[in-house]
């Protein structure tokens, strides 16, 4: 039995290796690339010869042209992904109490639609998406990625809260409204605690998922002062002789915050967000 | 009773009454309207616009008669079919392995989760420089050791367009090996040691219990991921930027070039073109999710 055991071990590792190769490389890469210097940079070594905090220290206080405007550019994916995970949860926590506790007529076609949209790639409403922008005269306005990110998110938002409201039992607001709830009171006393879980899982997916986006904050702004983070990145590529080292700091600087919000609520993201996509 | 506890009542909800008198109807239809807003606003109207925008025969024409747009329909396809199978096949031979009954093998999972909890942006990048030829890690250290040089990776349509592959690969196969990791835990523990028990070997239990019960749930997350798939803007931009000279765009990129070309016709018409193979998924893909968790 002991000898299957370590059988069964040898070939576990045999697979974690390459898993753990695979996973990791682009990531190392990124690391050490923002603690070499530029020497090291295009040496293309496994650890760089002198490494060093300098480009950390370049980026936090703006010495690059690319940055001048660093800290307002990270302001700006913060407000951003707020207005994103707040409105998104207001208006999906809104709409999937009505189709599924109050039933209301017409929920189950808007819920349909909004499954329609959450399904056609994003990526394919961009090019309409920034035509409709320009029409509203909204474009290079950060509340026009700040709306767009809500109707990119809102729709999967619905459709999971909307599973987990119908799990409450009906019960609920049945003795509720014996006891002479009105529908506002059913909301808040007994909708909204029962729901936190849910709704701290799909704040996170609106919140991350606005953090990240690269290709509508791309369209939607221009204005350096404007800019997300994430479009500042990709402007480093404008030139042949790119600091890639730098570059890879500003990486490293915006990939921590979504990772610390995700590793911290990763229990409620995989119940919350799998749960839904796992019905088969 | 008075009027208003009776119009509480949920199960026997009067239908004379009008809408705006019963608290029910009238709280229903105001929490929609949020959504209604944005959905007319924002999905309604510029898909709408786009559609006219997309009405001009010439537009078509003309899309068709560009080398890139053929390249980039060739290119979606072989994207789709390599990138969704092999992700795929991976995703269900590592839930297997994470479902092993190992302390460290679990430690290794919230590793392996890393890519999907991490910006795209910074890692797509990584990879550019990792694989650039002169400066590149991979090729400074091919040439360190075998003295020779390295291919040109990202300067060559067919490697940068495999790396593209790769790329949207290692992004999202976190997400459906987990997926698969939550199907696999449905699935009774009895059976397998039933199994062991008449000495069933390992393929016979994958082959017989496993793959039966994650069978439906592999092709629901099939179609899910073959329409974000379609949908992967970043991979490749990112990565290629569609270049070498317009060689390894797919339909989610070319809207984009057109865009930045001043034809944004083109770009619109070459989304519309591809409707027709992703309406029919959107609507399967609809129909098999809005089933509520109670009609299963």
């Amino acid at each position: 039995m002991n000898s299957r055991r370590i059988w069964e071990d040898v070939r576990l590792f045999l697979v974690a290796i390459p898993v753990l190769l695979w996973t990791l490389i682009p990531i190392y890469h990124l690391f050490i690339l923002s603690i070499s210097n530029e020497k090291a940079m295009l040496a293309g070594q496994f650890w760089p010869d002198e490494p060093t905090l300098q480009n950390y220290r370049i980026v936090l206080n703006q010495q690059h042209y690319y940055l001048n405007n660093f800290w307002l550019q990270l302001f700006n994916s913060f407000l951003v992904a707020a207005a994103v995970g707040i409105i998104t949860l207001f208006v999906a926590t809104l709409a999937a109490f009505s189709i599924s506790r109050l039933r209301t007529p017409g929920g189950r076609t808007i819920m349909n639609l909004a499954l329609a949209t959450y399904l056609i790639p994003a990526a394919f409403l961009a090019v309409p998406m920034y035509k409709a922008m320009g029409s509203y005269g909204m474009l290079n306005s950060k509340w026009a990625l700040i709306l767009a990110m809500v109707a990119l998110a809102s729709p999967y938002a619905i459709w999971v809260l909307k599973q987990a409201s119908d799990k409450l039992p009906a019960e609920l607001d049945e003795a509720a409204v014996i006891d002479g709830a009105s529908p506002l009171q059913i909301f808040r006393l007994v909708y909204l605690p029962l729901m936190a879980p849910s709704m701290v899982a799909i704040g996170v997916y609106a919140l991350l998922l606005a953090w990240n986006e690269y290709l509508y904050a791309f369209l939607l702004l221009s204005n350096e002062k404007q800019l997300t983070l994430a479009v500042a990145l990709g402007q480093f590529l404008g030139a042949d002789d790119s600091p890639w080292n730098i570059l890879m700091a500003t990486g490293m600087i915006y990939a921590l915050p979504p990772m610390v919000i995700y590793y911290t609520f990763r229990k409620y993201m995989v119940s919350g967000l799998t749960a839904g996509a796992v019905k088969s | 009773m008075t009027a208003a506890t009776a119009s509480f009542d949920m199960a026997r909800r009067t239908p004379a009454r009008r809408w705006f008198d019963d608290p029910m109807k009238l709280w229903g239809i105001l929490m929609l309207i949020p959504y209604a807003l944005v959905f007319l606003v924002l999905v309604t109207y510029p898909v709408a616009y786009g559609l006219y925008l997309g009405l001009k025969p010439q537009s078509y024409v003309e899309l068709f008669r560009d080398p890139a747009f053929a390249i980039a329909a060739w290119n979606t396809v072989l994207f789709l079919v390599i990138g969704v199978n092999l992700k795929f096949l991976m995703a269900l031979a590592l839930s297997g392995f994470f479902m092993a009954q190992r302390g460290w093998v679990k430690a290794i999972l919230v590793i392996f989760l890393l890519p999907w909890a991490m910006p795209s942006i910074p890692t797509i990048l990584s990879v550019r420089f990792l694989l650039n030829p002169e400066w590149g890690l991979v090729n400074a250290q091919l040439f360190k050791w075998f003295q020779i040089d390295g291919p040109n990776w990202l300067n060559d349509p067919q490697i940068a367009f495999g790396t593209a592959i790769f790329m949207h690969i290692w992004k999202s196969l976190p997400f459906w090996t987990l997926i698969l990791i939550t199907g696999r835990m449905a699935i009774s523990k009895d059976l397998y040691e039933a199994a062991d028990v008449d000495g069933a070997s390992g393929w016979q239990q994958f082959r017989f219990i496993t793959w039966p019960s994650l069978a439906a749930l592999y092709v629901t997350s099939t179609i899910l991921s073959i329409i974000w798939t379609l949908g992967d803007f970043n991979s490749v931009y990112l990565l290629t930027g569609g270049g070498p000279g317009d060689r390894t765009h797919v339909l989610a990129t070319l809207g984009i070039r057109y865009l930045r070309i001043d034809k944004l016709d083109l770009g619109i018409a070459a989304i519309i073109t591809a409707m027709p193979f992703v309406l029919p998924l959107v609507f399967v893909m609809v129909k098999r999710l809005s089933r509520g968790p109670r009609d299963d």
